[in-house]
């Protein structure tokens, strides 16, 4: 009898949660949810966390060896407010009743996911134009589109997130155009970054719609707004574009303008490259979380002398 | 050039490097901090001294009247053509080294800018001035660590020492003067820096006994980039700095 009853309220609950959430309406922290929905955000947001975090490693590659003051400038600032979309994500997902502990455990153990992109290397100074060009501006297209997703604190972390991406898209795009108008092995450079990147970038919006595993869910809850391939035309439609203008070919034999539909058609993904990198055997999948374990542990120690001297402070004042 | 353009040169070149290296060190915690927070402050430090260095050579480029740009300055001169201080090439070992090598070099430059802000000379006053509030956070970021770390575990105690310790030594070319120094302090452009070492030390004797450490022995000190004489680690950082600069000499980026 009672268990009939709490079944009965929680369909009740599930119903005018959906309900709610269908009328386009926010989902606070405090808020009842299901636990489908927090489990889907909790991996969807902390996967967008490791995503920032990991992807500062391909661009902290380049910092060094930054060829002018202003390009060093520029990409250290990149990258840290990359860093600061980490822990602001990494705050969002804490609303959920995880911790960044927890999290970073996730990450390191292979558990949680990050961008499949930054299993990518960064070889040439070419790269750090196309990051910022191509896969700022392929995850703009997502962010842009979460903006409006159902959960308040993920919400607002990328109204403010995309701001400064499309400041980033920008400045790769005009990394790109400058080694276009430069020396023939700028060009050429560019031209290899280009041919590189492309592919992974169209690989970042996820399978096609009929094979993404999580989407249906998603969609109900109004987590997601648009599907993948949706996406990804629009991301094709407008970097096509950009390349022509200065001069960069698309990687893409396939690739051409279709009339009726209003889009390009493309060529096909490899998908079992995807699916490959996914499954930890891409380029540096064990580099980049042995770089991120070995970075956590060489820490330890200053962490927890931070501890230490907070509890003696505590004590003294207590 | 005339004599105190040089001299003016000499000096701007000689900051200009300080905060070059120094932020070059820093940069390279990028993805290697302990915390993400502390990989962004110490990022953030970097970004400061580009922006001081850019500041610098500008002036540098100016003085020497040859056409040339701040990234000529940064990118075009060889291991002994540079004059910054010995201590800010040195590695960041581990957070400890490099806590150590900030609160030293933060706190002279703490003492340093806020003489140079009363400069004949307008644009290093202006630089100064703008630097100074930086240079306060970056001292008290310094300062909290040391702190942190000193009375932390046992360990982070040890490890601060440690690097105390060891970068002592390289402590005291940054109160050496030459002849840029003693003809530019005549024209009331640069900064007494024998003026500034009881304050420094005093300085850092205060935070280290709150840090429940202890100061350093003076055993020897090690000079040599009043005369752009280095370690060997500078020749390194060049190598990475510049490669895209020497190997495309004719491409702008």
């Amino acid at each position: 009898m009672n268990n009939e009853n709490t079944a009965l309220a929680q369909d009740e609950r599930l119903r005018s949660f959906e309900e709610y959430v269908g009328e386009g309406k926010a989902i606070e922290p405090r808020d009842w949810m299901p636990e489908g929905y927090r489990s889907h955000l909790i991996r969807q947001i902390s996967q967008h966390a490791h995503s920032e975090v990991i992807g500062m490693q391909p661009e902290g590659n380049w910092i060094t060896r930054a060829p002018s003051i202003r390009a060093k400038q520029i990409l250290l600032a990149k990258i840290q407010d990359e860093g600061g979309h980490g822990l602001y994500l990494y705050s969002a997902a804490e609303t959920l009743g995880i911790s960044r502990e927890e999290m970073l455990e996730q990450l390191q153990t292979g558990k949680a996911k990050y961008s499949n992109i930054f299993n990518y290397p960064s070889l040439t100074w070419a790269d750090i134009g196309a990051i910022g060009w191509l896969v700022d501006g392929a995850a703009i297209v997502n962010q842009v589109s979460l903006q409006r997703t159902s959960y308040g604190p993920y919400s607002r972390a990328m109204v403010r997130i995309c701001k400064e991406e499309s400041f980033h898209q920008r400045q790769g795009y005009e990394i790109m155009a400058n080694m276009m108008k430069g020396t023939p092995e700028q060009r050429e450079m560019a031209q290899d970054a280009m041919n590189r990147w492309w592919w992974p970038s169209l690989m970042m919006f996820g399978p096609h719609d009929g094979d993404s595993p999580h989407s249906a869910d998603a969609f109900r809850w109004k987590i997601k707004r648009h599907s993948n391939d949706e996406l990804r035309q629009k991301f094709i439609d407008k970097t096509v574009q950009q390349a022509e203008v200065i001069g960069l070919t698309i990687p893409d034999a396939d690739l051409k303008w279709n009339e009726e539909t209003g889009h390009y058609d493309h060529g096909e993904i490899n998908w079992d490259e995807f699916y490959r990198v996914i499954k930890g055997n891409g380029p540096l999948n064990k580099q980049r979380i042995a770089h991120h374990i070995k970075a956590h542990e060489e820490g330890a120690w200053v962490r927890e002398a931070a501890q230490a001297y907070k509890q003696k402070q505590a004590q003294k004042y207590n | 050039m005339t004599d105190i353009n040089q001299l003016k040169y000499s000096y701007s070149l000689r900051l200009g490097d300080n905060a070059w290296i120094l932020s070059h060190r820093l940069a390279e915690w990028c993805s290697n901090g302990p915390i993400l927070e502390e990989d962004l402050a110490l990022t953030n430090l970097a970004l400061d001294l580009i922006g001081r260095a850019q500041g610098f050579y500008k002036y540098a480029a100016e003085l020497e009247g040859k056409g040339k740009s701040e990234d000529d300055i940064a990118y075009r001169r060889n291991e002994r053509q540079y004059f910054n201080n010995l201590i800010m090439e040195m590695p960041n070992g581990n957070f400890a080294d490099t806590i150590a090598r900030q609160l030293y070099v933060s706190v002279f430059e703490y003492y340093f800018f806020r003489e140079l802000k009363n400069s004949k000379d307008e644009t290093f006053a202006a630089l100064a001035a703008k630097t100074l509030k930086e240079v306060k956070y970056h001292m008290a970021h310094a300062a909290d660590w040391t702190i942190r770390l000193g009375d932390g575990t046992e360990e982070s105690h040890k490890k601060m020492q440690k690097a105390l310790n060891e970068l002592w030594m390289y402590t005291g070319e940054l109160f050496e003067m030459n002849d840029v120094d003693s003809e530019l302090m005549a024209q009331g452009v640069s900064v007494d820096l024998s003026m500034l070492k009881p304050k420094w030390e005093q300085h850092i004797i205060d935070v280290l006994k709150e840090a429940t450490l202890a100061q350093p022995e003076d055993i020897y000190m090690q000079t040599g980039s009043r005369q752009g004489i280095h370690t060997e680690h500078l020749g390194h950082i060049l190598g990475d700095m510049q490669y895209l600069q020497r190997a495309y000499p004719d491409a702008k980026w």
